[in-house]
């Protein structure tokens, strides 16, 4: 078969399976005896928009509804940002073209069928799912918009995804744009099975620390939910803007919100005024942290007086966050990632992330193969870690506990 | 140990035919009649490097004065793109297109009365 030819590649992807397009990682998974631990992906993502007709259905103010419908969501859900940059690769990704003509069985819902399979491809017990357009929500210049989708996504996501499938995980959409709103959010979904926690969207301009917010930060810490910060890009930002390459504003995109919102958080003394408040930042890869923390405490000993609610070095707080692996910088400079690793205490604060399906996508080989750690600290960045933070039941999954059956047989 | 692949004619041109030996994929390609057989793994991540596409190697075009033109697909220098990332390999090497250091494993292709056959 040549899919390169425009015609036989329709072909191929008409038959795609994600099971067979990840026959490598399950290889993978048995080679290193994945069944003998748990392991948990904290950043993982659906395509919403393939059910968004469900989520439209679900969307509180009648004209938005009615308006979605015929807007089929895809404007609303990326923002009004337009085109997203060429995620598919001109085609070498193939999964992105060949999901929508995967066959599912009418029950249970699609995306809880295509998460089992590349799960237990992979060798993954628990995901926490994420959405994918979505994560430019805060962007759209209507605060009411991303409250009213904010609120349809998370109802449908806790209705037909979270209470099917034990398995999946969520932090909910927050839309802090709007903090009554959020506050309303925590209170409405907060104890949902399956909600372990809620993300705010970093792709975002305005400030997360003003005095409107404490009421969310105070009802999460009182709750014991986790916040997590999840990464994005726009390629429409000012600065972003700029970039000649699609590559450009994606590397830089993800870690520059993150490390503004970190900057922010740290410097207003969140930390000092939440102690118990948990906060995990998602997929900016790990090396923008110590070149953080390095420019913060660097300036934090000549301006300790504009910033009088800290106590200690920026770093300090910084360690005691979670920062989710993916997309690990691995390429090249082992001793840099050892580093890396050593500066944000990754043994207890590392917490493993897939970002399954997107092009980037780490597997877990990329940590269990680690040379610098000993397979303690593998098993606590796979799983433990996760585990002890969300308070998970440490289940196997059913695939996992089949193949622990047949060995032992 | 020579195993037979499949019939010539059974790989169009561009084309790839992949087959599991005791448990390995190999992917056979056909390029300007010429065939070239790696293994079905990517040395990143492991993915299946050969069950990805085939593509021209993408250059880019500057004037003499250095001014920026476009790109271009040069035909002369295929591509083995792996599917799950991204990473991509010269067909007729098995290098990888950004560090030759890293490569697919490679395996002796061979033609006989119109059938394919690698040593593995």
């Amino acid at each position: 078969m040549n899919i390169n030819n425009p015609a036989s590649f329709d072909e191929a992807m008409s038959h795609f399976d994600t099971r067979a397009m990840l026959e490598n990682a399950e290889e993978q998974a048995r080679a290193r005896h994945y069944e003998d631990f748990l392991i948990v992906d904290v950043d993982s993502h659906h395509y919403e928009g393939e059910a968004m007709n469900e989520i439209i259905d679900r969307i509180e103010d009648p004209v938005l509804r009615e308006n979605s419908r015929f807007a089929k969501g895809l404007n609303l859900s990326s923002g009004g940002q337009g085109p997203f940059g060429n995620q598919e690769m001109g085609g070498r990704i193939t999964r992105y073209p060949g999901r929508k003509h995967e066959k599912v069985p009418p029950k249970p819902h699609r995306d809880i069928t295509l998460t089992r399979r590349w799960m237990d491809a992979l060798g993954i017990d628990i995901a926490c799912l994420f959405p994918t357009p979505m994560l430019g929500l805060a962007l759209h210049p209507q605060v009411h918009v991303e409250v009213q989708l904010a609120r349809a996504y998370n109802q449908w996501l806790c209705e037909t995804i979270l209470a099917e499938d034990s398995r999946i995980k969520s932090m909910l959409y927050l839309p802090l744009t709007d903090p009554v709103a959020a506050l309303r959010c925590i209170e409405e979904f907060g104890e949902r099975p399956g909600v372990i926690g809620f993300m705010v969207t970093s792709t975002r301009y305005r400030s997360i620390c003003e005095n409107v917010h404490m009421k969310v930060y105070a009802a999460l810490e009182e709750r014991g939910l986790p916040l997590s910060f999840h990464s994005g890009y726009s390629w429409h930002d000012p600065l972003l803007s700029a970039s000649t390459k699609f590559i450009t504003a994606h590397a830089l995109g993800f870690p520059i919100y993150n490390m503004m919102l970190m900057g922010n958080w740290v410097m207003d003394g969140i930390p000092e005024r939440f102690p118990k408040l948990k906060t995990i930042w998602i997929e900016s890869g790990l090396a923008w942290v110590p070149f953080l923390m390095q420019r913060f405490d660097n300036e934090y000993m000549m301006r300790s007086s504009e910033v009088p609610a800290l106590k200690r070095l920026p770093s300090d707080y910084m360690r005691e966050m979670f920062y989710a692996s993916q997309p690990m910088e691995m390429v090249n400079n082992a001793e840099a990632l050892e580093l890396t690793f050593k500066m944000i205490n990754a043994e207890s604060q590392l917490l493993y992330s897939s970002d399954y399906p997107h092009w980037d996508m780490d597997l877990p080989s990329t940590i269990y193969d680690l040379p610098f750690l000993d397979i303690q600290a593998k098993r606590a960045i796979l799983g433990e870690n996760a585990r002890k933070l969300f308070n998970l039941e440490p289940q196997l999954s059913e695939a996992k506990l089949a193949r622990k059956a047949s060995y032992a047989r | 140990m020579r195993v037979l692949v499949c019939d010539i004619d059974d790989i169009e041109e561009g084309g790839v035919h992949i087959l599991k030996v005791e448990g390995t994929k190999i992917g056979v390609y056909r390029h300007r009649g010429a065939f070239y057989a790696y293994k079905n793994l990517c040395a990143h991540q492991g993915g299946p490097a050969c069950e990805g596409r085939l593509m021209k190697k993408v250059v880019e075009r500057l004037n003499p004065d250095k001014t920026y033109i476009g790109e271009d697909f040069d035909a002369d220098d295929p591509h083995i793109v792996c599917s799950w990332h991204g990473w991509e390999y010269r067909l007729l090497t098995g290098e990888n297109a950004v560090d030759p250091k890293i490569r697919l494993k490679r395996y002796e292709v061979t033609q006989q009365d119109n059938k394919l056959y690698v040593d593995v």
